[in-house]
């Protein structure tokens, strides 16, 4: 570990939240409710970090009256999420969503419409963190800002007990975390594109969860992006929905609104540069973009470009897990891991079960974030009372980057995430995912994994966030491999149909070895076909 | 990246170095914060939107150093301007939050594409 000449921080709690995101946050307040004294912990600062914090969610919002209605978006989001979405979390999600909300109010001032009707289901991500941290406090939740986790700690009969860290503000002072139970809410990970609000998001809680034997599930569903201005983080991709495009030569593309139009911009893409126009915007969502969306005309008057205008160029940032869907395996409608003691909340989590094989998008995914959020630390409470042997010694179970199996040697930390991003980014190798190119990906990671989990030592947050994003992108790459079909965010070039065979979830999980499984085989899958490529 | 902290104008709070998911800034000698780690900045603008002094100028551009003059920046009236848009602290009353607009701009979106409504559910609420 990074030396310090400060002695260790001990703290003891009943729960401990890792990481302050919205799923963070709303665990800590569940968790308080029930009656647990919660520690939370977050690498950044809770308000700021995570993807909610620049963004504007929206949440998946339907009144119970009439019942009808829920009826009818439940039904349409399990036709959309193609056999891996399950009608019940829908409506669960949905309820929690509905009751929990407005209890923000005293914190947060939610819109007025034009109507003069109170709006609970768009909020502005700044103000809504900056009030969940103050929802979290006057819970009574202890915060640690700026206090990355490093490991998870575990009791003799393997539930998981407790973290250990480092105060990165505070000379890199190590702590310590004894919890009866503890809840991942570390955020998914965009393997370090440039999605807004995405950096410290490098899949820390799934490397985390894995150390202690939880499996992933949904790992190949990697493949959303979105689309920003060239050189900028701005993926609020609203204006979008009226844009015009064109080639280098001004000649128009055909990139119609849509399902479709992303995929169809990553071709146009890999054929040269592609410029936008947002000229179609209606004139009064024009004059009001600046107090809908405040961060999105900073970008284009900074530039001295007018984007109703001025042709601008424009990218793809990769998601990842983030409107992406896979993550720990949701095991129970707690939201508890297959370890015990261990619950996972929002991006931490898989979101196949509200989901399916689609992106959440921001509704969804918000609504996921809150409910899962408000599940695991009201779980996590309870079986925090129930948990006596506190006199137990905690075992480290960290791995990669902190106790090599070979000899210690320097990584070279800055060039490992350059390859983790020249693997999950490029859309020939995660967007049009063909065999080969797979393959070629597995190799290239599986090289650089042995590397790090086997020399790699030093400790810093920089080399264990390193190992997290190659251990996310290994399962994500062996579950892609496995998953010989398109379906969803999944696209295979060379298996462009959906397979019959392969309408459920897939199961990932390992270290040294990544193992991929149908979560639910059928009578005619053979385990051995759905091998890992690594 | 955060590019520039306009030294008046800075008052020494530190909320900056608090607030910053990244933890670009330090604390310097003299008080004033430094950037530190500005390779790490995610441009997120939220240094800005917490500095009460509008003293920080963060550029849009995310992967590239781009070089910016402190009389430009003052200039510009550039400096507090996602703050004042935000309604953040003192300007809550003259900005209102309209975020509730998004939805209804996707819904005209999708009739002006005039789509199928079974294709709307993955771009109906993106972040």
């Amino acid at each position: 570990m990074v030396s310090s000449s400060l002695e260790e921080l001990s703290i003891t709690a009943d729960v401990l939240i890792v990481g302050g995101g919205m799923a963070g946050a709303w665990a800590a307040v569940s968790a308080a409710q029930a009656g647990a004294r919660v520690v939370l912990a977050d690498k950044g600062y809770c308000g700021t970090s995570g993807v909610t914090a620049a963004a504007g969610p929206g949440h998946w919002w339907v009144p119970p009256d009439p019942p009808t209605a829920r009826d009818a978006v439940v039904a349409n989001r399990v036709a959309a999420g193609l056999g891996l979405g399950e009608a019940e979390w829908m409506y669960r999600i949905l309820d929690q969503t509905w009751r929990t909300l407005p209890t923000l109010a005293p914190s947060y001032k939610f819109g007025v419409d034009d109507e003069g009707r109170v709006n609970y289901r768009a909020v502005r991500g700044p103000e809504y963190m900056r009030a969940l941290r103050q929802h979290v406090l006057n819970h009574g939740v202890t915060i640690l800002d700026h206090s990355p986790v490093i490991e998870l700690l575990a009791r003799a009969d393997g539930s998981i007990g407790g973290a250990r860290g480092q105060r990165r503000q505070d000379g890199g002072r190590a702590y310590r975390i004894e919890a009866g139970a503890v809840v991942l809410a570390a955020g998914g990970t965009s393997f370090l594109s440039h999605l807004l609000g995405s950096r410290t998001n490098t899949g820390d809680g799934y490397l985390m969860a894995a150390e202690a034997g939880a499996e992933l599930s949904g790992m190949e569903f990697t493949a959303a992006y979105t689309i920003a201005p060239a050189h900028s983080t701005m993926t609020r991709s609203m204006a979008y929905a009226f844009a015009t495009y064109s080639d280098a030569d001004g000649n128009e593309l055909d990139l119609p609104f849509g399902p479709d139009q992303t995929v169809r911009l990553a071709r146009a893409l890999q054929r040269g540069p592609v410029y936008c126009l947002l000229d179609r915007l209606p004139d009064d969502i024009k004059v009001r973009l600046h107090t809908i969306s405040p961060n999105v005309p900073l970008v284009f008057d900074r530039w001295g470009v007018d984007p109703y205008r001025d042709r601008f160029e424009v990218t793809l940032h990769n998601d990842g897990t983030i409107r992406g869907i896979g993550g720990v395996r949701v095991h129970d409608l707690d939201c508890a891991t297959s370890v015990p003691g261990l619950f996972v909340a929002g991006d931490n989590a898989s979101r196949e079960k509200v989901a399916g094989a689609i992106s959440g998008g921001g509704n969804v995914n918000s609504a996921w974030a809150l409910s899962s959020g408000t599940f695991a630390g009201r779980a996590a409470a309870r079986v925090a009372r129930g948990t006596k042997a506190r006199l137990t010694e905690l075992r480290p179970l960290g791995r990669a980057g902190l106790r090599p199996r070979g000899l210690p040697k320097a990584v070279d930390v800055a060039s490992a995430r350059d390859v983790v991003r020249a693997q999950m980014h490029p859309f020939d190798k995660n967007l049009f995912r063909t065999e080969k190119g797979l393959t070629e990906s597995a190799r290239v990671l599986e090289d650089l994994w042995r590397e790090v989990a086997n020399h790699g030592q030093d400790g810093s947050i920089a080399l264990r966030e390193t190992a997290a994003l190659l251990a996310t992108a290994r399962w994500s790459v062996a579950t892609a491999a496995a998953r010989k079909e398109s379906r969803g965010l999944h696209r295979r070039e060379d298996y462009p149909a959906r397979d019959p065979q392969l309408a459920g979830r897939l199961l990932s999980s390992g270290l040294d070895q990544v193992r991929v499984a149908l979560d639910r085989p059928s009578a005619s899958v053979r385990p051995d076909q759905l091998e890992a490529v690594s | 990246m955060i590019e520039l902290i306009v030294a008046e104008r800075c008052t020494d709070c530190g909320a900056c170095i608090e607030v910053c998911p990244a933890n670009v800034l330090d604390r310097g000698g003299d008080g004033l914060p430094i950037l530190a780690r500005v390779e790490d900045c995610q441009t997120c603008f939220m240094c800005e939107l917490y500095c009460r002094a509008d003293a920080i100028y963060v550029a849009p551009d995310c992967d590239r150093r781009v070089s910016v003059s402190r009389e430009d920046v003052l200039a510009s009236g550039r400096l507090g301007q996602y703050r004042k848009h935000s309604g953040w602290d003192e300007w809550a009353e003259q900005f209102p939050n309209e975020q509730w607009l998004m939805e209804t701009v996707f819904r005209r979106a999708g009739e002006a594409a005039a789509r199928p409504k079974a294709q709307q559910p993955d771009i109906a609420g993106r972040k």
